[in-house]
């Protein structure tokens, strides 16, 4: 009789803060679970013992920002069956793609003492700019339960429950009070994806989209609202300019009220 | 809820320190009481212990897209509107574990889930939201199939229904003819009297042999002619102070005429697609159902979640979404809500309960998009640009 072979797992980083990575090794009830179904060949995070590729799944954590990373990226693509980014950064460019709004050689100059050393490039841009991704696991960092449903999901050949519609409907479903209707707090909810399970809402504090645009957002008709109830231009600019600040619908509204 | 019985409608009067012991009886009973209670900053719908969980002394300020609290100036047990919550989230949760599975070497083996559903009694219910748990038992229990979990739940419900004593700034059950006088749908109902002297009482009204049954031990008397009267004044009064009003003359054809309009592009440059008005509306009842394995693939469990119109999935069917834009999903909502409903149910879908305008996080007001539409068809149609101000010819 012959065993079945378990799938190897790889997991990468690029430029991050490696919480999102983190959060398998925050799966502390199932994570034996995880190490008995499938083969981690590749998590320097948590082991040195790295097993060669091809790898049947790959979690990437983190933006591209440098050349190298720029060609590491292909490499891994290449001998990965399966692609999911995890976090902001690998599926939108992460906080670190503020600097996609500015001058980067500005920054290099304040903050390193000698800039000749540095090579970078001009934007942090998501995985999907690189290469072709299966699966986009958002969030900042990502919720580890979403991360053991989309591996469950790959474990058994079936689509994740990953529902892309706004945070308002995880408010109502948990029955949270919304904070913009009761306490006039401005909130992204309406045009952030769902998954965290509606946090900040659930504290009375408005959401900050951490998992990025949800899907078909309205993020103008968000914004003129904002607006009229006296939010500044610049308190809008800084609202979509967070973690998820190159992701296009939060972009395009950030751009939309810089003056 | 009880059967009903006619011969047990005479009012009488029930004291409001007289309330606890009817929620004691109702606990004694074994029932889960539920009703409005102070909750982040709104009057949500709980668990309640005793009279003083309710909000005695607080009101509600409505409008599109706000709410605020507000403190009353006496002891009004009922003295505010309906809030964020509806009932459905007791009798159809918005989270619900319809089966789990165990796989072993013999195969797949479904086990039944056996959470015990305790009967509910729910305190304080309005007239609106009567007549939206009654479009819901139509759904979910009167057509050829029946919905098990919401039928248990259902069906042992004790109803304490409320008439309101005041009308909430996007209230317009008055123009829908469900409100705000609880008419058919409980077990006991109150109007809420106070009186300048200080006293404070209920109008009881007895819809069922049960509530009769619990009433009794209740202590009461005959209600006075000046006692009923002031109760009638109260209904009447919050019938003229609706916020909102819907003119529902000819709706349904109304919107069947107007699927093509520019309102519904205007519309959908507000609309967030979030959501939130199917979730807060008491009849809205659409689920997703999620299949879930675990990591070892030995267990599986199907549950069924609140689902809405407005998100891409609830279209999705192989090759996409068919509803795509903001617009046919605003117009999906809309349409079906108040008029596709009465040709499938035979009623309206919505009770004017106005909780999708105060809860729109942008306000959209579906009197003010269905008014905008009626307009439209005054001002261009040949036949009424003859006779000026006619406005009901073109039905």
């Amino acid at each position: 009789m012959t065993t079945i072979k378990k799938p190897k797992l790889a997991v990468w980083k690029f430029a991050s803060c490696d919480g999102c990575q983190l959060s398998l090794l925050d799966c502390e009830d199932e994570l034996l679970t995880v190490a008995s179904k499938i083969d981690i060949a590749n998590f320097l995070e948590a082991s040195r013992r790295v097993v060669k590729g091809p790898y049947d799944i790959s979690l990437v954590e983190g933006s591209i920002t440098t050349p190298h990373d720029q060609k590491r990226i292909r490499q891994i693509r290449k001998k990965s069956k399966y692609l999911v980014t995890i976090g902001a950064c690998a599926t939108a460019g992460g906080i670190q793609a503020l600097r996609n709004f500015r001058n980067v050689d500005d920054f290099i100059s304040i903050v390193y003492a000698n800039p000749q050393y540095i090579e970078t490039l001009e934007t942090s841009t998501p995985i999907s700019s690189h290469v072709h991704v299966d699966f986009e696991l958002r969030g900042c960092p990502i919720n580890k339960q979403q991360l053991i449903e989309v591996l469950s999901a790959f474990l058994f050949g079936r689509k994740p429950n990953i529902p892309p519609h706004s945070v308002c409907i995880e408010c109502k479903r948990r029955g949270t009070v919304c904070v913009m209707v009761a306490n006039g707090t401005p909130c992204l909810g309406p045009v952030t994806h769902a998954g965290c399970n509606a946090i900040c809402p659930s504290y009375c504090r408005g959401c900050y989209g951490c998992y990025g645009p949800k899907e078909t957002p309205n993020t103008t008709s968000l914004s003129t609202w904002f607006s009229e109830q006296g939010v500044k231009k610049e308190d809008i600019v800084r609202s979509f300019r967070t973690f998820n600040a190159y992701a296009e619908a939060f972009r395009k509204e950030s751009i939309a009220h810089e003056e | 809820m009880g059967k009903n019985n006619k011969n047990t409608t005479e009012k009488v009067i029930l004291k409001h320190d007289h309330f606890q012991t009817l929620i004691d009886l109702l606990k004694e009973r074994e029932y889960r009481i539920v009703g409005p209670t102070l909750g982040e900053g709104a009057i949500v719908y709980d668990d309640l212990n005793t009279v003083d969980d309710l909000p005695i002394g607080w009101t509600d300020d409505q409008d599109g897209g706000v709410y605020r609290l507000k403190k009353r100036n006496d002891r009004a047990f009922f003295g505010y509107t309906v809030g964020p919550h509806s009932w459905k989230k007791f009798l159809f949760p918005s989270q619900l574990r319809l089966w789990k599975a165990r796989r072993d070497e013999n195969g797949f083996h479904i086990e039944n889930d056996k959470n015990e559903i305790r009967k509910f009694a729910f305190i304080g219910v309005r007239s609106c939201d009567l007549h939206a748990i009654s479009v819901q038992d139509t759904v979910f229990m009167h057509g050829i199939y029946s919905e098990p979990n919401y039928k248990a739940r259902r069906e042992h419900t004790f109803i304490l229904a409320v008439n309101c004593g005041m009308a909430g700034g996007t209230c317009f059950c008055a123009s829908m003819s469900t409100g705000p006088e609880a008419t058919s749908g409980f077990d006991l109902a109150l109007t809420e009297i106070l009186q300048e002297k200080g006293e404070h009482y209920f109008v009881v009204e007895t819809g069922t042999e049960l509530g009769a049954e619990i009433l009794l031990n209740v202590p009461h008397r005959e209600a006075k002619k000046e006692e009923i009267h002031a109760a009638e004044t109260i209904i009447k009064n919050t019938s003229q102070s609706m916020g909102r009003t819907m003119e529902t003359k000819d709706i349904k054809d109304l919107l069947y005429r107007n699927y093509e309009h520019p309102r519904w592009d205007d519309v959908a440059k507000r609309c967030l697609t979030c959501a939130n008005c199917t979730m807060v509306c008491p009849t809205c009842f659409c689920t997703t159902v999620e299949d879930v394995t675990d990591l070892t693939g030995e267990h599986a469990e199907r549950w069924r979640k609140w689902d809405s119109c407005f998100t891409m999935d609830f279209s999705f069917i192989h090759g996409g979404s068919i509803r795509a834009s903001a617009k046919s999903r605003y117009r999906q909502w809309m349409t079906h809500k108040l008029a596709t409903w009465i040709d499938q149910f035979g009623t309206s879908g919505c009770v004017g309960c106005g909780r999708c305008i105060t809860w729109c996080p942008v306000a959209i007001d579906i009197t003010e998009e269905t008014r905008e539409i009626r307009k439209s068809e005054q001002t261009h149609s040949p036949n009424n640009s003859i006779k000026e101000g006619n406005n009901n010819e073109n039905a």
